[in-house]
């Protein structure tokens, strides 16, 4: 046995599911030690987090079941010892942080009191507790940590309720550091700061960390080892530098050829007409403006990214477009005709026109409905295909276009993945033969490698169909694989436009500067050399 | 998990309705409740006409006969009424009024209630403020008063009990689709219907309405064993059902004076009730998950690992 602070050892764990025994996670080995930043790397489903979830104790038993393995802390086995010891420990030695803190914040408490139970909890005094919570949360960079405290969660953003939970982590002095994707939910420049900060705390208080993410970026920004998971098992260990540049494992050399932002940059060819236009959109809820005078062009065979954080107003924008959302004033010009004016009559037709195609696909596909159904929506609507076998054999083409089979059609959608599901209302949208498609964050909820294959399947479309895209993501990698023509937008507004290339190469507005900058590269050396690079003059 | 359901093999051509038989095959409770309620529905249907003679005809000296005692005839089995009419009988005549009234003010009940929550869910706030204070102004009015005015000015009958019960029901179907329709149709997959050009009609029908439905059928059979009650309360002031005419309800009130010497005659138009509304509970327990494409391998997971 190594002497390491936490050690996993071939721990296999089954979740004992209505529809059979499904192997979690498999022999699966892994250790951290005091000052030591471990990543477990791994898409959904990989059993990523099973592992972490088992040293925390929170694995519901049954379904999940611990067949093999130990687990030791501190020399002893975590599996072993009782409820009492184990709950003991957590928190106190082990503390974990998760992806979404707002779930993970109760409503209707204020901050301080929930920081300030932690170490109640523990059986420290509240006074101590109390001028600890705010010792750290001035640590983590909490503007006013007095007011902060008697505030409720609502009352931060993302990004500061996440530093929200580092503190409340951290009140004990932990030993070991468990993030579940502590940054997914977060904007890239957000994602930065919490990373560095993490890293700071890190060198503080010389603490282990096991960061669980899908990102090979964080990985090469913040980890000293990492672990790659696939199905269940480890497939890969080593160095960041030494897994991205010498991956053995197919698995692994395919996670990283599928992340994006090495393909070739593509130039408009600007020859064709205009297809979209929008003059001076505005739009205003009460007092904050989600759009400012927003005024794009789009042509023909176009695809048009518009690239900001949340809350930049980059959704409102496709919303307004769409008329899901009315504009306060401006026009959107489709083929010269105003969609803001259009009657409701005329604009029926341009509804077959331009497509969309949403964010999750879980929640865009009613679950009631049959892929089937679900295709065909649109002919039964715009009263196209009236004859059945038309439809079917059509519907079968389409499927077999977005790489479905055919007899898929008879099924629902919670019977595929997340990027099958993303296929299928892509197909959706095909099926009216739309001019524009407007991707809302389309592939930002899919998995790396899911995500390159539905980028080359739009990108397929866009040469075969000549199909226009209207582009909505945060991440700039993907827009910098798909794009030709990049829009940023920051507060509502537009602050920078040009060719792909250009945008990447020479940005000019420190905005998009920043957001360059914080977007982080999956090769462990660029990384360094950033890093390098910042801390400079 | 998704793996495994994608490498089921693809289900047979079988009819809907077959399909939907061997589903409830599957849920046993489920099967044995749809074979109560049609049973029921054959006593309300046959019943009054085969037994309605000697569900009326008094014998004084069966006076509140003792159950389980067959040598007054197998009529008697389930004992006799305080004039000596036996109970099984007219239990069974009872199906047909009670049922009537039951089902009629549920599903009145339930078609303008859910109409109009879906109106008011859907449509702007001002439409949605008028339905709902005007759901407030039914609640808030003491329902019996509503309907001892309505049933004296309009008289004891079946339709005008049904039309009152109704009205007074009206709000809880009125709210609950109203709030689930308010969540709906802010879903991603109605937002993806707008943008392909999808008409109101077509939203609310075959979006909005498929999902609020389990919520609507679930309250509907709760509300049975209610509206069943309510009616016997009627009666017992004298506006309901009229003797001879005769409910499970009526059934109930009349047999309470004699709990303490005989329980049956309150006990056996109960354990009806019970009945009723317990089966169509499990039944619409049942359909709430033969109709949900993602819950349905419940009911059909047995099946693939019999073949």
């Amino acid at each position: 046995m190594s002497n390491a602070l936490l050690e996993v050892h071939n721990l296999s764990v089954d979740f004992h599911t209505a529809r059979g025994t499904v192997h979690a996670v498999r022999h699966v080995s892994w250790s951290v030690n005091r000052g030591e930043t471990l990543a477990i790397l791994g898409e959904s489903g990989s059993g990523k987090s099973v592992s972490a979830n088992a040293v925390m104790n929170i694995l519901d038993r049954p379904p999940a079941q611990i067949v093999s393995g130990e687990i030791f802390y501190d020399g002893q086995d975590l599996l072993k010892v009782s409820y009492e010891t184990h709950r003991a420990l957590n928190g106190k030695k082990i503390a974990m942080i998760f992806q979404d803190p707002l779930s993970h914040l109760n409503p209707v408490y204020t901050v301080g009191w929930q920081i300030v139970e932690m170490m109640t909890a523990h059986g420290r005094p509240a006074d101590a507790a109390r001028a600890r919570a705010l010792e750290l949360i001035a640590r983590v960079g909490i503007p006013d940590p007095e007011a902060a405290l008697h505030k409720y969660p609502h009352q931060f953003s993302g990004g500061q309720r996440q530093r929200l939970m580092i503190a409340m982590a951290l009140m004990l002095k932990p030993d070991i550091l468990i993030a579940d994707e502590p940054t997914t939910a977060l904007d890239v420049t957000i994602q930065a700061e919490v990373l560095a900060l993490l890293k700071e705390l890190q060198a503080e208080t010389g603490m282990g960390l096991v960061l669980i993410t899908h990102d090979l970026g964080v990985v090469a920004e913040i980890a000293d080892r990492v672990v790659v998971m696939s199905k269940g098992e480890i497939v890969e260990a080593g160095t960041p530098r030494g897994v991205y540049h010498n991956a053995q494992h197919p698995y692994t050399r395919q996670l990283i050829g599928a992340a994006p932002g090495k393909g070739e940059i593509r130039v408009l060819d600007s020859a064709e007409p205009v297809l979209l236009e929008t003059r001076k959109l505005c739009k205003t809820y009460g007092k904050f403006t989600a759009l400012h005078d927003v005024s794009l062009t789009l042509h023909r065979g176009q695809s048009l990214a518009v690239v900001g954080e949340s809350g930049s107003g980059k959704s409102t924008l496709a919303r307004a477009i769409l008329r899901l959302e009315k504009a306060d004033s401006g026009e959107a010009l489709w083929k010269g005709r105003d969609l803001i004016a259009m009657k409701p009559g005329e604009l029926l037709g341009v509804r077959r026109e331009i497509q969309m195609v949403f964010q999750d696909p879980t929640q865009s596909l009613n679950p009631r409905m049959s892929v089937y159904q679900l295709i065909s929506e649109g002919w039964d609507i715009h009263r196209l295909m009236p004859d059945r076998a038309a439809r079917q054999a059509k519907v079968a083409a389409l499927l077999e276009q977005v790489g479905l089979a055919p007899e898929h059609a008879q099924r629902y959608p919670h019977q595929f993945s997340g990027g099958q599901r993303q296929r299928i209302a892509i197909a959706r949208a095909l099926a009216l033969e739309p001019e524009l498609i407007i991707c809302d964050e389309a592939v930002s909820a899919l998995d790396v490698s899911i995500q390159a294959q539905v980028i080359a399947l739009l990108d397929d479309l866009r040469k075969r169909l000549g199909i226009s895209f209207l582009f909505i993501a945060h991440d700039l990698g993907v827009v910098r694989d798909f794009a030709d023509t990049v829009i940023v937008m920051k507060s509502g507004e537009i602050v920078e436009r040009g060719p792909t290339g250009d945008i990447f190469a020479a940005p000019q507005h420190p905005y998009t500067q920043r957001l360059l900058a914080a977007n982080l590269d999956p090769d462990p050396d660029i990384q360094a050399q950033r890093r390098s690079a910042g801390m400079g003059p | 998990m998704t793996d495994l359901s994608l490498a089921k093999p693809p289900r047979s051509e079988k009819s809907a309705a077959a399909t939907l038989l061997s589903m409830l095959w599957r849920d046993k409770l489920a099967f044995v409740s749809a074979i109560v309620l049609l049973l029921i529905i054959l006593c309300a249907m046959l019943g009054p006409s085969l037994l309605g003679e000697l569900a009326s005809h008094q014998n004084l000296r069966g006076r509140n006969s003792p159950p389980f005692d067959l040598a007054k005839g197998w009529a008697f089995v389930l004992g006799g009424d305080s004039l000596g009419r036996p109970m099984l009988a007219r239990l069974i005549v009872a199906a047909r009024s009670t049922m009537l009234v039951a089902a009629g003010a549920v599903a009145f009940a339930l078609f303008v209630g859910a109409t109009l929550g879906l109106v008011a869910g859907y449509l702007g706030k001002n439409t949605s403020q008028v339905i709902m204070r005007l759901a407030d102004v039914i609640m808030s009015f003491p329902s019996l008063l509503l309907a001892v005015v309505v049933l004296y000015v309009l008289g004891p009958s079946i339709p005008n009990m049904i039309l009152v019960l109704a009205i007074t029901r009206i709000p809880i179907y009125l709210r609950t689709t109203r709030a689930e329709v308010l969540e709906v149709r802010e879903r991603m997959f109605v937002q993806a219907a707008i943008v392909m050009g999808a008409s109101h009609w077509r939203i609310i029908a075959r979006h909005v309405l498929p999902v609020v439905t389990p919520t609507l059928v679930t309250i509907a059979t709760l509300d049975f064993a209610f509206v069943m009650l309510a009616e016997s309360s009627l009666s017992f002031l004298g506006i309901g059902i009229q003797p001879p005419d005769i409910t499970w309800g009526l059934m109930v009130s009349q047999g309470r004076p004699y709990l303490s010497n005989a329980w049956w005659l309150a006990l056996w138009p109960g354990v009806c009730i019970v009945i009723t509304t317990l089966a169509l509970n499990l039944l619409s327990n049942w359909m709430r998950i033969a109709l949900d494409p993602a819950q349905r391998w419940r009911l059909e997971a047995r099946s693939t690992s019999d073949e």
